[in-house]
């Protein structure tokens, strides 16, 4: 009798479940196809990512979120240097992606094997309409041309050293910034004729920027880790989010703002 | 209230211990006498300078005309002086380049007559001395209102013109406010750090101030951050330290 009784109960949920899932309409094909591996993700993680990750990663933390209705991210935007210090000095992270090689290789010991997920190089950036008609980046040197770039002690500075060997063309910038970010507000304000920062800063810029691109530019391509942090409290929907990352569909945000395949 | 203002001073002075105990001390001479750190150094000393005697140019008819006159507008005018003083440094670095840089206001027809501000170190000066002129000015005038104009006013009668009774009353008595509000205004074109970033860029020798260096060496070389960080904190005290011994009763004047 007993068995007979928990055996119509049982049955009733399945009808349950079954009724549940077909009623209600899938958002989208890919979600109900793996929602069985996703529904077992849940809690909140913090995501450190260089600054030039900004858009792209608010992107993918969004279409993340969406996929894993228990997941919430935090994000946490900055120079990569800046953040692998706060890494070392503590700070609660469960990702840490960079903008190098050199700022992960800081914290080697404190996260997980570092998988390449994007790359990106330079361009030329004039403010629209070209004023000082650059064309190259030999122009960048001609007197009179006022010319910001990043100072060599950061990631997007020490890119110019090689390129400028490259290229056989010694720059005198106006400027050397400690950002991505100010040169192109030194440019984008038209305070400087000209500036080197990466491909996706120049279509993340808007319409007061054009980009140059130049071929030395290939000399010094930038490649991205990310990574999962040892101490992290939450490690499996920090791994489940650099598969995500590195995935097809985070190569194809990635890709739709510039950055290049690693 | 003991307690608490004992507890004031330390709240002070510990950030300030613990950043000596991250001095790497075996390498500290080769740090700070690197040639980067050296031209900032000597760049922020010159620039610091030639703002603070612009403050003071600037500053002391600015404070006596505050004190000694009454016009119309005088509360916001002393308002619309004192704004540097709370503004967030970045913010007055985007006002002067709207006013100085290549497109601004005063900067584009300046262009025109073939002078540049912009990425220069009369754009550090000019940054500096935005941000240090209310400390001058606000001590000055605290301290002419304080002394009252007995002094001034038996001059007169006794035949003084004001251009003397400026110089032989006014100034002298408030000498120490002044040269403690010079100080002031040292100190803080010596630490600008936001103003100078947005405003007149960063590169070594020209506009690359200590504060800058600081910050870009912390990229790279944190030792050699903290070695200069303590660098300037020394000079701040060493600068203050003379003006409280040989400024009479110059504590009292930071609060007029």
């Amino acid at each position: 009798m007993k068995k007979q009784l928990l055996a119509i109960l049982a049955l009733g949920v399945l009808f349950a479940i079954s009724g549940c899932s077909a009623a209600s309409p899938a958002p989208s094909a890919t979600l109900t196809k793996d929602s069985f591996t996703k529904d077992s993700l849940s809690g909140s993680i913090t995501v450190f990512a260089a600054a030039s990750l900004t858009k792209t990663f608010g992107v993918l933390v969004a279409k993340f979120e969406a996929a894993h209705p228990g997941v919430t991210i935090a994000t946490s935007f900055a120079g990569s240097a800046d953040l692998a210090a706060q890494l070392t000095a503590g700070a609660p992270a469960d990702v840490f992606a960079s903008a190098d090689a050199k700022n992960m290789a800081k914290v080697a010991t404190l996260v997980g094997t570092p998988v390449k997920f994007a790359t990106n190089v330079l361009e030329i950036a004039v403010p629209s309409g070209n004023p000082a008609k650059i064309v190259s980046f030999a122009d960048l040197a001609k007197p009179g041309v006022k010319t910001v770039i990043c100072a060599p002690a950061v990631p997007c500075g020490a890119a110019i050293i090689a390129i400028e060997t490259a290229a056989g063309v010694k720059l005198t910038p106006v400027s050397e910034e400690n950002a991505v970010t100010d040169v192109l507000g030194k440019v984008s304000s038209r305070e400087a004729d000209a500036g080197l920062v990466y491909v996706t800063d120049v279509r993340g810029a808007g319409a007061s920027i054009e980009g140059i691109a130049f071929p030395e530019a290939n000399q010094a391509v930038n490649t991205y880790p990310i990574a999962t942090v040892t101490a992290g409290t939450n490690r499996k929907v920090a791994q489940a989010f650099v598969d995500f990352v590195t995935g097809a569909v985070g190569r194809s945000v990635l890709a739709s703002a510039g950055f290049g395949a690693p | 209230m003991i307690v608490v203002a004992i507890a004031g001073a330390a709240f002070v002075l510990l950030p300030l211990v613990a950043m000596t105990t991250r001095v790497n001390w075996a390498g500290f001479v080769a740090l700070v006498t690197s040639e980067s750190s050296v031209s900032a150094l000597l760049l922020s000393l010159r620039t610091s300078l030639v703002a603070t005697v612009l403050c003071v140019l600037v500053g002391v008819p600015m404070a006596l005309l505050l004190a000694r006159t009454t016009f119309v507008g005088q509360r916001l005018v002393r308002t619309i002086v004192l704004l540097p003083l709370v503004l967030p440094p970045v913010i007055g670095g985007i006002a002067l380049l709207a006013a100085f840089g290549r497109q601004g206001l005063l900067g584009r027809p300046l262009e025109l007559l073939g002078i540049t501000v912009a990425f220069s170190t009369v754009a550090v000066v000019i940054a500096q001395t935005f941000v240090a002129l209310p400390f001058l000015v606000l001590s000055l005038e605290g301290a002419l209102r304080l002394a009252g104009t007995r002094y001034e006013a038996v001059a007169a009668t006794l035949g003084a013109r004001p251009t003397t009774v400026l110089r032989r009353i006014t100034l002298p008595l408030v000498f120490p406010a002044l040269l403690s509000g010079a100080v002031l205004s040292f100190a803080r074109a010596l630490g600008e750090f936001g103003a100078t970033l947005t405003f007149a860029g960063s590169l070594q020798g020209v506009t690359r101030t200590l504060p800058l260096e600081i910050y870009l060496q912390r990229e790279t070389s944190p030792d050699a951050a903290v070695a200069l960080s303590l660098v300037l904190v020394i000079v701040s005290l060493v600068v203050v330290a003379l003006t409280l011994r040989t400024v009479p009763g110059a504590r009292g004047r930071f609060a007029a």
